[in-house]
């Protein structure tokens, strides 16, 4: 058992996991984290199931303390991380000791980094999850000076992903879409705009939706319809014609059109953009979707395999010609 | 009757019932839920009943959408056998008090009492929760208390109170800003997330409100708090009719 204080919460910190399911129907959001990859590439990194919950990290500000020595790791943008004002390494193991303090100084890619603690966040379900949904205060909010309890593991190995596996975020992207529910509600004009345009992330996007400001997509008579069910990825097309990616906390049902959906892997990118940044959607077939969604979804088994393989694997820190370097030196054959 | 599979991403269906807010195609709704989670097609993860259709989120690894495109067209044609049980209805204790109700009396020409008569007199089918978590979209309001909703919407309302919005009426699961005509308040705890059902209503209940006095309010207000209030319940007679 051990314990972290919040020492600045920062721009906006929450509680993260991967939902909360079983309520929409009662009209809960699912909420969980905005990008899934990073969130489970942090519990791997800390020998943490993939289910348990991360503190999902915004832009900048957050300052936390160790009360006692932990097995963390930080992964998703880059919001340069420093252990002690030294900047510190993502996407691997970090041993951090009593009395260390971290903190994120800024964007230097991406918007959301993720920090998992190895043991997991001690701290209660709320109707089976521990997402916390701000809109309708459930679950643990993060406040300044709070402190939170840790199951604290100091057993984790210590692991470190391969460049391979860790995404790039860009400033410009393109998602995948399967086009539905209301695309009839479009003409095929309207719906090649859509696809051939490039749109850009407004300033006013948040956890629940992502506003877009690009060219006008028009529906053949209405944009409103008898509310329906919606989630992650929807994308709503209100009166305005200007697009709306619903995200992690995205309302259950909604009455705007909604032209298609982002697929899931393409979500997490999308998680990482700030406003300003440019999207061009790109059409995928439900079939070629679902295939996409099952290589996404073995990839982390494959990862976590390819980690826990028994490598010889020795890290030395070198100076060549003056000039200090960190290799890592797998013996092949012996 | 044709229902329609609409694509809703990789790992969700929306199967379109109706495209009307109707009694009959949400009773439909319901027994397509109903025969779908009977069902256990495996895969199938959760269902959201709404007015006119069911989104069901699905599992790709687990079933393909074509798969489970033919297992619901199974169901379908044997909808007709699926038995739904009588109807709930829910009986809401009301304190007719509300900021609004003057107003909506005013806006009818109608007097306060025969605002609270209308508005009491009815059983309200929930045709789905949301908005915020628990919230009821009500069906069946009376014309002659409808009023347009508030101008400038208030920035909290509190839980339990009784509003019109047009021609809908509902309550306040939880404290929210909003722009209903507030007409009344019950003592009732709507919705309470340390409960093992944290929910009072679901989908396809009916929504009756009984009138009561202050007192009354203190009283079943303080059996509330002290967990000892039974919410009283019944089955509607003419289920499917």
């Amino acid at each position: 058992m051990g314990k972290i204080k919040i020492l600045n919460k920062g721009v906006l910190t929450s509680i993260q996991d991967l939902g909360r399911r079983g309520y929409q129907k009662y009209g809960v959001p699912i909420c969980g984290v905005m990008d899934e990859y990073s969130h489970k590439m942090a519990n791997v990194l800390v020998s943490n199931e993939i289910e348990e919950a991360t503190l999902e990290v915004t832009l900048f500000g957050l300052k936390i303390e160790f009360i006692d020595k932990q097995i963390i790791s930080i992964t998703g943008g880059n919001l340069q991380p420093k252990i002690n004002n030294k900047l510190v390494d993502m996407w691997q193991t970090i041993e951090v000791e009593k009395g260390d303090i971290l903190t994120f100084s800024g964007i230097k890619s991406g918007l959301r980094s993720y920090i998992a603690f190895s043991g997991g966040l001690d701290i209660e379900k709320t109707m089976g999850s521990k997402s916390y949904y701000s809109r309708a205060d459930l679950g643990t909010k993060i406040e300044n000076n709070q402190i939170l309890n840790i199951k604290t593991n100091l057993k984790s190995k210590k692991l470190k992903l391969e460049k391979k596996y860790i995404p790039e975020f860009e400033n410009k992207i393109e998602c995948r879409v399967v086009i539905g529910p209301q695309d009839d509600y479009f003409s095929d004009k309207a719906i090649d705009i859509f696809f051939g345009s490039e749109y850009a992330l407004e300033n006013d996007s948040d956890r629940m939706g992502f506003r877009l400001m690009g060219e006008q997509i028009n529906h053949k008579r209405t944009a409103d319809i008898i509310s329906d069910g919606l989630s992650k990825g929807a994308i709503q097309i209100p009166g305005s014609g200007q697009p709306i990616i619903m995200m992690s906390d995205a309302q259950t049902t909604g009455g705007y059109t909604k032209i298609g959906y982002v697929i899931k892997e393409d979500l997490d990118k999308l998680s990482q953009l700030k406003p300003g940044d440019k999207i061009k959607f790109k059409k995928i077939t439900i079939e070629a979707a679902q295939k996409e969604y099952i290589k996404y979804v073995n990839k982390y088994y494959e990862i976590i395999n390819d980690l826990h393989t028994n490598k010889n694997i020795t890290e030395y820190k070198i100076k060549v010609n003056g000039k200090k370097y960190q290799v890592s030196v797998e013996v092949i054959e012996d | 009757m044709n229902f329609r599979y609409l694509v809703s991403g990789e790992s969700s269906i929306t199967l379109e019932i109706g495209n009307q807010i109707s009694e009959k195609i949400n009773q439909k709704v319901r027994m397509m839920s109903i025969a779908i989670n009977k069902s256990k097609i495996d895969g199938i993860v959760e269902l959201i009943p709404t007015y006119r259709s069911i989104k069901i989120d699905y599992n790709p690894c687990k079933i393909k959408y074509k798969e489970l495109v033919d297992e619901l067209d199974d169901l379908q044609r044997n909808i007709s056998d699926v038995l739904i049980e009588g109807s709930k209805i829910i009986e809401i204790p009301t304190l007719y008090e509300g900021p609004d109700l003057e107003y909506v009396s005013q806006y009818n020409s109608i007097s306060v009492d025969q605002v609270i008569k209308i508005h009491s007199s009815k059983e309200y089918l929930i045709y789905m929760l949301g908005f915020t978590p628990g919230f009821p979209y009500l069906g069946g309001m009376s014309d002659k208390i409808s009023t347009p909703r508030l101008k400038k919407p208030r920035a909290k309302i509190a839980s339990g109170s009784v509003g019109i919005a047009g021609s809908q009426t509902g309550i306040y699961p939880m404290d929210s800003p909003g722009g209903w005509q507030l007409i009344g308040k019950t003592p009732l705890i709507l919705f309470d997330d340390e409960k093992k059902n944290p929910f009072l209503f679901e989908a396809g209940n009916y929504i009756k409100f009984i009138p009561i006095d202050k007192k009354t309010f203190k009283v079943i207000q303080k059996k509330v708090n002290n967990k000892t209030f039974q919410v009283k319940t019944y089955l509607k007679d003419d289920t499917n009719g």
